[in-house]
């Protein structure tokens, strides 16, 4: 455990220093406890793989009772705190080249059919650790090794809103269009950030994502209706 | 109401900003320079939290179609109100029709204009600022343009008053900003630490509100310059693997994965902000204590800043 000043309004609660489900879990699970517990002077809170960013006001509290006060909360942080997770489906069309642009490359690769890696992308429960590097755009992991594969050796400038790519351990749902060095399997129909919503960011840290593998025509469907905004995302 | 005339290159609505969104990768955006932005809406009466402009190294022109009050803060953009020249750093009585201009800025880069009563735009997340790469807040998410029309809330008669003298930023020469060490100093060498803290660092042209890009001394890894990624504060100095530093500001991203040397601290920030491409900067090592009791005397400038007119 390590408090790292991130400048004089923020601490960097340092729990790990490995991509892990169980480190990820601590650092969501002291996050949780710092909002229920309502500490003094804390403004928000930034979680990412094995850290906690605590934005502070130094008017309402200084930086050692501050840290004091985190690390009374660390030894509680388990995963028994955390409400259950939600399940987020996501429709994802993986058979149409022009929206999963690297599928063939990437099976290629990896000595898979195209049809293989879309089942084995789809067949498995990814966890969102954190949201980051744009709105809503969730960092996750969950994908069987078979299918790890390193990232693009140059990174692409633009990758369309909705591209869902794999990268080292690694999966992501781009959320705007954005550069990117991830291998895109296939696009979800459904927005991952809306700035003219009420809630414009769909998924939050520690959610279970599913993909729903779904063909072109169910994607204009879906697609139809999200711009409609009669599309209700499945969320259970 | 006021009618917007010309834009200028990039003037947005900003209130100071919103909160709790950074979980969900939305930042907090609001006014790069804080200092000058409260001295706007106090100079018009509004409580801090009041929406004004942000202009971008030239200002907007526009007319007013009510009386109210206005003042100019920030990067010194020459102002005229109906071709007459008016003072920065005051409160301006305008009327139905006027004509307002805010020129190209002699210095700085971002100007505020606050508004008596504020700017009325919908609160999106709690907030009014425009958070241009997100596409929300403010007018539509972006930046003015030509035509548009913003609302003003209503104020009671506002107090003329004026910024002391004394208490108005000088935006010129080479600034030194104090910075804390962290969070991934250890991952730098002695030699590059003593670059970051002994030498000049020249504002980029590619510097926006989501960083400033600064060029200089290179400052050497000592092992690996990317991260696990982890959140990133208000005034870290980001460093890539070319070794020149990036400031994050308000609208940054709210993680990443290179390493942060150190974040300039909250009262210096603004200096970094008004900084223009080709001006360069210095930076002085401070610890978490000192940073804030500087917060503290920043805080007391504010206060101290604001005079009654005197008639």
């Amino acid at each position: 455990l390590r408090f790292l000043p991130a400048g004089d309004l923020a601490v960097c609660v340092e729990l790990g220093e490995a991509i892990s489900v169980e480190v990820n879990t601590r650092v969501r699970a002291l996050e949780f406890l710092i909002q229920q517990k309502g500490l003094t002077g804390v403004v928000e809170t930034v979680p990412a793989y094995s850290s906690l960013l605590v934005y502070y006001d130094p008017r309402a509290v200084g930086y050692e009772p501050l840290c004091a006060a985190i690390g009374e909360l660390v030894p509680q942080a388990t995963t028994a705190v955390l409400p259950p997770p939600r399940i987020v489906e996501l429709p994802c069309c993986y058979d149409d080249p022009e929206l999963g642009f690297d599928l063939a490359a990437a099976a290629q690769r990896l000595g898979l059919s195209a049809d293989e890696l879309a089942r084995l992308h789809a067949g498995a429960e990814y966890l969102v650790y954190f949201i980051g590097f744009t709105p809503g755009l969730p960092y996750m992991t969950g994908m069987p090794g078979r299918i790890n594969i390193p990232r693009l050796d140059t990174p692409r400038t633009k990758t369309p809103p909705g591209s869902v790519g794999i990268g080292g351990i690694q999966c992501c749902v781009y959320s705007v269009e954005s550069p990117g060095g991830f291998w895109i399997l296939g696009r979800t129909p459904v927005p991952l950030y809306d700035p003219s919503a009420a809630e414009p960011t769909l998924l939050r840290p520690g959610d279970r994502v599913r993909f729903r593998r779904i063909d072109r025509g169910e994607f204009d469907t879906i697609g139809a209706a999200v711009a409609a905004r009669s599309y209700r995302p499945v969320i259970s | 109401v006021i009618r917007i005339l010309d834009a200028g290159p990039q003037t947005t609505v900003q209130d100071l900003g919103r909160t709790g969104q950074m979980r969900y990768g939305i930042p907090p955006s609001g006014p790069v320079d804080r200092f000058a932005f409260v001295l706007a809406n106090r100079l018009v009466g509004n409580p801090d939290t009041a929406a004004a402009l942000e202009c971008t190294l030239m200002g907007p022109r526009f007319e007013t179609t009510a009386a109210g009050a206005i003042a100019v803060t920030g990067a010194d953009m020459p102002i005229t109100v109906n071709g007459q020249e008016a003072a920065g750093w005051a409160t301006i009585a305008v009327k139905p029709g006027d004509v307002v201009k805010l020129g190209p800025a002699r210095t700085g880069v971002r100007a505020y204009i606050g508004f008596g009563g504020g700017l009325d735009v919908p609160l999106v997340l709690g907030s009014r600022s425009t958070y241009l790469r997100g596409r929300v807040g403010g007018l539509e998410g972006r930046a003015l343009k030509k035509g548009d029309e913003l609302g003003v809330l209503t104020s009671g008669p506002v107090r003329p008053r004026r910024v002391a003298r004394s208490a108005i930023p000088d935006y010129t020469g080479e600034p030194t900003v104090r910075a804390i060490l962290g969070p991934q100093d250890d991952r730098f060498t002695d030699e590059g630490l003593r670059a970051l803290f002994g030498g000049r660092y020249e504002v980029l042209p590619q510097s926006d509100r989501m960083g400033s890009r600064l060029r200089g001394p290179r400052i050497e890894h000592a092992r690996g310059h990317d991260i696990i990624s982890d959140g990133i504060a208000l005034g870290s100095i980001q460093v890539p693997g070319d070794g020149q530093p990036i400031v994050l500001l308000v609208d940054r991203q709210s993680t990443g994965g290179y390493t942060k040397v150190a974040t300039i601290c909250s009262s210096d920030i603004w200096r970094v902000g008004q900084a223009r491409p080709g001006q360069s900067i210095r930076l002085r090592r401070i610890d978490v204590d000192e940073a804030h009791r500087l917060l503290r005397e920043s805080d007391a400038a504010l206060e101290a800043a604001v005079r009654e007119e005197i008639a």
